[in-house]
């Protein structure tokens, strides 16, 4: 049997065996094919307590709207979130997968996992890949040696920050904090001034809109607040609703009833001897 | 030229009260010139689940039958069927696999989870799912199902409703796309059957 | 060595959609006011909507600095047509003036997608659609601009007439009330700037009818 017509469980990493079939058509003249990126606004700052990350909800496909309510802030570790911007794919699969490890260390060490520790993971694996893998990251957490915020680039370099934005609205998000951020915030001005820094974002650069989502990151303790603003509900409701003057006419139906699951009876003594 | 309109496809799911519904168009092309009228796009996984793939014909056959195999596979060593979101995570896996050279297509995934409750989401090329409560697309024809989907979802709608507006906004935004149309094929599905239907349209 | 190209362009798309809607005695035009350049806005509250001529209204979208020359050279041919004619140009006249300007730049071209509503000479609505060039239509409804894809099969469902081929032949004109047909209009951007990013901020809907021009406004989303 030739062995491409066994489905094996491939090793770990990425495959690459379309890669020549797809340089073939490229050659011909065929364009790739353009990922699903989010536009975004991701901001974070360290506060008195600990850590807010931000970030709007809008993931775009070129001008169009493809996810009007996306989770952009990732979870890593009880103590420690991730806000991704980039190529969507790149971005969860490489939260997804420093996650897992990260979750296999704690096991092996018996301790909560650090922020350097997720810092360092990510950036390795980005670096190895010398930016082809598009996830330009705002990581943030509180573990023993206190809170931390770290921004990561798709080419794996990393800054530490006491605030950070990332993404297509950074100008107009760094604008807000650079005029309104000082030390020592407390935890409702932290949470105002990241979602004030977001909604500038999503008024006034379009790859960003929809809502506001915060995680609010202290010792011991998280709070994700999914869905903290919706400043922008649908306009105009039609009350009435559409009704349609050309009925479909339909060519065929067929029907198929779903097998209901047969219920096992308690009470069957037939079996005892 | 884009890869992805070469074969020419639309797609769309949507959910409705307790159901969702699928449909595709028919058309299958090379280019401008069209080969198939009644080309399948979507396919059963099992009895509460079906995935449509759209984009280039031949990898959404291989795709099919790749996840086919993992699902049997699944079935039996679980001795159960998939979940929808867990079938979802499978398909994201098996896309990202392959990030630098990606299979050309764009998976949509609808089923009925536990309780019965409808499940859809949509992914590009690469594996980033996209779960939304209302409906989703894909395809050449996508600009323009967004458009119509949005201005026809209305929240909570009975399965010959939901029938309806999935069919219209289907045949609409296929008019309005060279490379999709020929008719369409919808599959609405309830926890007690599953009802496929055939739709006339332009046939040009 | 490889042929060094030119990375400067002389047009830049400043977004946007607009729609035109003909009834049985009144036609409806829209557009939005935002104007953008690449991901940031210009300004929230830019008119794309032009009076050519008392009947007739045209409304832009694509490139504003060309939509803004058009409008100026269509303004002074106008009074032109006034001085010698001594009346205002029917709407049917101004289109046809429209697609020869445009057509006079064939080869570097205005960037911008018209469409132009008005009354024509028996007070029934007229709605005519170009392309970049020129090349036009007289319909019942069209849309140009970023959010057309998005806004045209939603129309073609709820206004469609019946092919021209049919015995007996039906007008290009919608059913519909002036009511509906704002309506219709409202619904139709408030679902296009929910998918589109260039579409938003407020929506400028001119009505022409026998009574004369009456304009109307409501808020989209500013995201």
């Amino acid at each position: 049997m030739s062995k491409s017509v066994v489905d094996v469980p491939p090793k770990d990493g990425f495959s690459f065996d379309l890669c020549r079939r797809n340089a073939m058509l490229s050659d011909k003249g065929v364009k790739p094919p353009s990922y699903r990126k989010t536009g975004t606004t991701i901001v974070g700052l360290i506060f008195q307590d600990g850590v807010i990350l931000g970030a709007d909800t809008r993931a775009t496909e070129g001008p169009i709207v493809c996810d009007k309510n996306c989770e952009k802030i990732h979870y890593m570790a009880p103590n420690i979130y991730c806000c991704g911007a980039g190529t969507a794919a790149d971005t969860e699969a490489v939260t997804d997968m420093v996650s897992s490890q990260l979750q296999l260390h704690r096991y092996h060490t018996g301790r909560e996992s650090r922020v350097v520790t997720a810092l360092t993971l990510l950036k390795k694996h980005l670096f190895n890949y010398q930016g082809y893998v598009s996830a330009a990251l705002v990581l943030g957490g509180v573990d023993i040696t206190g809170p931390h915020l770290h921004t990561i680039y798709p080419h794996g370099s990393t800054d530490t920050l006491p605030f950070a934005t990332m993404g297509s609205g950074s100008l107009a998000a760094m604008a807000i904090f650079e005029s309104k951020y000082r030390e020592g915030l407390t935890r409702n001005e932290g949470i105002q001034l990241v979602a004030e820094a977001i909604c500038s974002g999503i008024f006034n650069d379009l790859g960003s809109g929809s809502n506001v989502d915060i995680c609010v990151i202290t010792k011991g303790h998280k709070e994700y607040l999914r869905n903290h603003l919706l400043p922008n509900p649908r306009t105009y409701v039609n009350a009435k609703g559409y009704s349609f003057s050309k009925k479909t006419e339909v060519l065929l139906t067929k029907i198929t009833p779903l097998k209901e699951k047969v219920e096992v009876i308690e009470g069957g003594d037939a079996m005892e001897e | 030229m884009s890869i992805f309109e070469y074969n020419g496809s639309a797609l769309i799911a949507m959910v409705g009260k307790n159901c969702f519904a699928i449909a595709s168009d028919r058309r299958l092309g090379v280019q401008l010139q069209t080969v198939a009228t009644d080309f399948q796009r979507i396919y059963k996984i099992h009895d509460k689940l079906l995935i449509g793939l759209s984009g280039l014909a031949t990898d959404a056959q291989t795709l099919y039958q790749r996840l086919v195999f993992r699902h049997k596979l699944y079935q039996l060593r679980e001795e159960r069927d998939m979940r929808p979101e867990t079938f979802a995570s499978l398909v994201s896996a098996i896309l990202y696999e392959k990030r630098f050279g990606p299979y050309f297509c764009q998976p949509v995934i609808a089923g009925l989870s536990d309780e019965d409750k409808p499940f859809i989401c949509t992914m590009d090329s690469i594996g980033a799912k996209e779960l939304a409560k209302d409906f989703v697309v894909a395809g050449t024809a996508s600009e323009s199902l967004y458009g119509a989907c949005e201005a026809m979802f209305k929240p909570d709608m009975e399965p010959e409703e939901l029938f309806e507006t999935v069919s219209q906004a289907l045949l609409s935004s296929v008019d309005r796309d060279c490379l999709s149309g020929w008719g369409g094929h919808v599959y609405v599905v309830t926890p007690t059957e599953v009802k496929e239907r055939i739709l006339k349209g332009r046939m040009d | 060595m490889t042929k060094q190209q030119a990375n400067w362009s002389p047009y830049d798309n400043n977004g946007g959609s607009c729609v035109a809607i003909a009834g049985a005695d009144y036609c409806v035009i829209a557009a939005d006011t935002r104007m953008s350049t690449g991901y940031s806005i210009l300004t929230r509250e830019y008119s794309k909507i032009c009076k050519l001529a008392d009947k007739s209204v045209m409304a832009s979208s694509g490139f504003q600095a060309d939509v803004k020359a058009l409008q100026k050279l269509l303004a002074a041919r106008h009074l032109i047509y006034q001085h010698q004619h001594n009346k205002q140009m029917s709407c049917p006249a101004m289109a046809q003036l429209l697609s020869n300007t445009l057509y006079y730049k064939r080869f570097f071209p205005y960037y911008s997608f018209n469409v132009l509503g008005g009354l024509d000479n028996e007070g029934k609505g007229c709605v005519f659609t170009y392309d970049a060039v020129g090349s036009y239509e007289r319909v019942g409804y069209s849309s140009q601009g970023s959010g057309s894809t998005l806004i045209m099969p939603f129309l073609d469902n709820q206004l469609k007439s019946p092919s021209p081929l049919l015995l007996p032949a039906q007008d290009a004109v919608t059913p519909l009330s002036e009511a509906e047909a704002v309506d219709l209009v409202k619904t139709v951007f408030a679902s296009a700037t929910e998918r589109d990013i260039y579409t938003g901020d407020k929506l400028e809907i001119v009505i022409l009818n026998a009574d004369g021009i009456r304009r109307e406004y409501m808020e989209l989303r500013k995201d």
